[in-house]
């Protein structure tokens, strides 16, 4: 296109462009081979993923699974459903985001607004991408030790006086550092997207920094913040590491106290995530139906957040700034 | 000159110098947070590095049973024992990652030009959405997909009688092995590359590419030898993000990778791709529940503080790596 734009300013004998361009050379046309068939491949990929789950769930998911309770046994229909489970995805995931969204959006607001001093901008700025590095099981062995200390001791399990740190509390604080650098970096793409001349308005009608970036700035940004928690949650309903370390040992919620909803959130429990883990030929409970079951849901609800991704973010491009 | 203008402009207020004191604490407090995680995690970690020495490295015995005895002496005060040598886990999780995160990497660089330049519209419609999906998809179903499909496929149809009989004694061949680990994990991964990949070639300023292919430079060449080099700073972004994700993968590995801890030997031939191997992260996972033992906890931090150690280095030389490319004008 860019060729036939081009003036053509040295008219004379000349030999004919008879092609637009030279035929390609044979390495080219090789890599572009490759690229085209590694693209095909990845889309055979996530649908033979997509389709081998599909059949699998419509093999073994029973609606009776979604409603009763995991139980010890060695057969199928002995073991139970995974109601428990699944509650305990959403408790956890509920957890999680409560805390990584404020705390998130905060940052992301700092860091996009104010950012002074500098040097606190850029340590802060390597610490979330640290954070975003760091293996979530190493996340959760600090959470062990951060929850067993005396100071926090009180949010988890405890017997005879022996805090063992292990809690839908301590699991959804430290699932709140995997969500965490996905929200700020969202929420910060969103903000940095407003071009300036919105705050300078909303300064010229008398406002306060503080106040435009709640009443306009933030309201502006509203699907980069749908974006980053989504896209949070969903890393936080796939993590197994954390749930295997700070919530395991139990496949039913165990709860401890007295308090309906606070004795839940400090027992032990588990999600679905894990109970796939513990149904795998690899773990302790082995049974391939269940895990199938539980994985076809698992993938059901990472694909919903998806598509919520993708119309959130179909939205956002709709909101287009005059610069 | 025009930041400066607009600070000078804000209005402000006591609430509003609150506000930003407020938010300063917040990231003080994650900063913090973070010190916080490798202070704790190194001094839980130091009785096992103090006591083996550089040695906690090197390759002396076999690591389960090192860990067996350092398990059992646990009941015993004062006869603690830490004597630890963790090459086979380290081995092992250098094969896994580096053949992942190398294979990932030149795949995911063509999915990614491919993407953004060449695909069909109709095409790219389907395969951004994809790339996502596969990158949320959780590594528990992953590794489901190895245990039922791959770990059987190898275990059926490509370790022989022959091979499993030259190797009795030392480990069994049974399909679980480094083979089906890197070939899940560079699934895993290379979504994650992708993506990066193709939001960085996607800030190339269109009229550079536009002005080599106006010099009779044909596309693929243009691509390659101004928006991937252009994009260079998203690629490193792309590929130590990955390679953090591939290091601390601690569950699906688990799950396909065999349960001994056992170093693939190179010099075995073919049979080195399906030997079992256990990495570091998933020694955490498989021993976890033996954390109440002094000896055995404090082992099982000095891995963490290994896979720690090894994310804040990746992280730094990402940051050193894209130092001098800054030069070229192009986005972080």
């Amino acid at each position: 296109m860019s060729l036939l734009e081009l003036p053509v300013s040295q008219p004379g004998p000349r030999a004919p462009r008879a092609a637009q361009s030279p035929p390609w050379r044979l390495i080219d046309r090789v890599g572009l081979a490759v690229a085209w068939l590694l693209g095909l491949l990845f889309c055979a990929l996530a649908g033979a993923l997509v389709l081998y789950f599909l059949v699998q769930g419509i093999k073994y998911v029973r609606p009776s699974l979604f409603l009763t309770n995991p139980s010890p046994g060695f057969t199928a229909t002995a073991t139970g459903g995974f109601l428990d489970p699944m509650l305990g995805t959403m408790l956890v995931s509920a957890i999680a985001m409560a805390i990584a969204l404020p705390i998130g959006i905060g940052v992301a607001v700092w860091l996009s607004e104010y950012g002074r001093p500098a040097a606190l901008a850029r340590v802060a700025e390597s610490t979330i991408e640290m954070i975003a590095g760091t293996p979530s099981i190493v996340l959760a062995l600090f959470g062990i030790l951060l929850f067993e200390s005396p100071a926090l001791g009180f949010l988890s399990r405890s017997s005879e006086g022996v805090v063992f740190g292990r809690s839908f509390f301590a699991a959804g604080a430290m699932l709140s550092l995997v969500a965490l650098p996905l929200v700020v970096s969202n929420v910060r793409e969103g903000l940095e997207a407003i071009p300036d001349h919105v705050r300078e308005a909303s300064y010229a009608l008398g406002k306060t920094k503080f106040a435009t970036t709640r009443r306009v700035l933030l309201p502006a940004a509203r699907p980069s913040v749908l974006t980053g928690a989504m896209l949070g949650a969903g890393r936080v309903i796939g993590d197994t590491a954390i749930i295997v370390v700070l919530l395991g040992a139990t496949l039913t919620f165990d709860r401890s106290g007295s308090v309906p909803l606070l004795s839940t959130l400090r027992g032990t429990g588990s999600t679905l995530t894990y109970y796939v883990f513990y149904n795998a030929p690899t773990g302790e409970g082995n049974q391939p139906t269940k895990a199938y079951a539980a994985a076809f849901v698992l993938l059901m609800i990472v694909l919903a957040l998806n598509v919520g991704v993708d119309i959130a973010t179909r939205r956002s491009r709709r909101l287009r700034w005059s610069s | 000159m025009v930041e400066e203008f607009r600070l000078d402009t804000e209005p402000t207020r006591d609430s509003d110098r609150r506000a930003e004191l407020m938010l300063g604490a917040l990231v003080c407090l994650v900063v913090v947070l973070l010190l916080g995680m490798f202070a704790f995690v190194l001094y839980q970690a130091w009785p096992s590095f103090s006591h083996n020495g550089l040695s906690w490295f090197g390759s002396r015995g076999n690591v389960d049973s090192q860990i067996q005895a350092i398990f059992n002496s646990g009941t015993s005060l004062g006869h603690e024992v830490y004597a630890f040598h963790g090459w086979p886990l380290i081995w092992g999780t250098a094969l896994v990652v580096g053949g992942a995160v190398t294979i990932a990497f030149v795949c995911s660089l063509f999915v990614a030009v491919f993407i953004v330049e060449f695909a069909p519209d109709a095409l790219r419609r389907v395969l951004e959405p994809v790339v996502r999906l596969l990158a949320s998809v959780p590594s528990v179903i992953y590794g489901l997909v190895g245990v039922f499909v791959l770990v059987p496929l190898i275990g059926n149809h490509l370790i022989t009688q022959g091979s499993k009989a030259s190797v009795q004694g030392i480990i069994t061949l049974n399909g679980y092995s480094l083979l089906a680990g890197v070939a899940i994990l560079t699934v895993m991964v290379a979504p994650v590359m992708v993506a990066i990949f193709s939001d960085g070639l996607r800030a190339v300023p269109r009229g550079w590419i536009e002005a080599s292919l106006g010099l009779g430079i044909n596309k693929w060449r243009t691509v390659w030898k101004i928006g991937v080099r252009t994009a260079r700073p998203a690629i490193v972004a792309g590929t130590v993000l990955a390679t953090a994700r591939a290091l601390g993968e601690a569950v699906m590995l688990s799950m396909v990778c065999g349960v001994v801890s056992f170093a693939p030997n190179p010099a075995d031939g073919w049979i080195f791709f399906v030997e079992p191997t256990r990495p570091l992260a998933s020694t955490i996972i498989a021993f976890i529940d033996d954390l109440s033992t002094p000896p055995m906890r404090h082992t099982l931090y000095a891995i963490a503080a290994v896979l720690l150690l090894s994310a804040a280095l990746l992280s730094f030389g990402g940051w050193a790596a894209k130092q001098p490319m800054k030069r070229y004008g192009a986005r972080t």
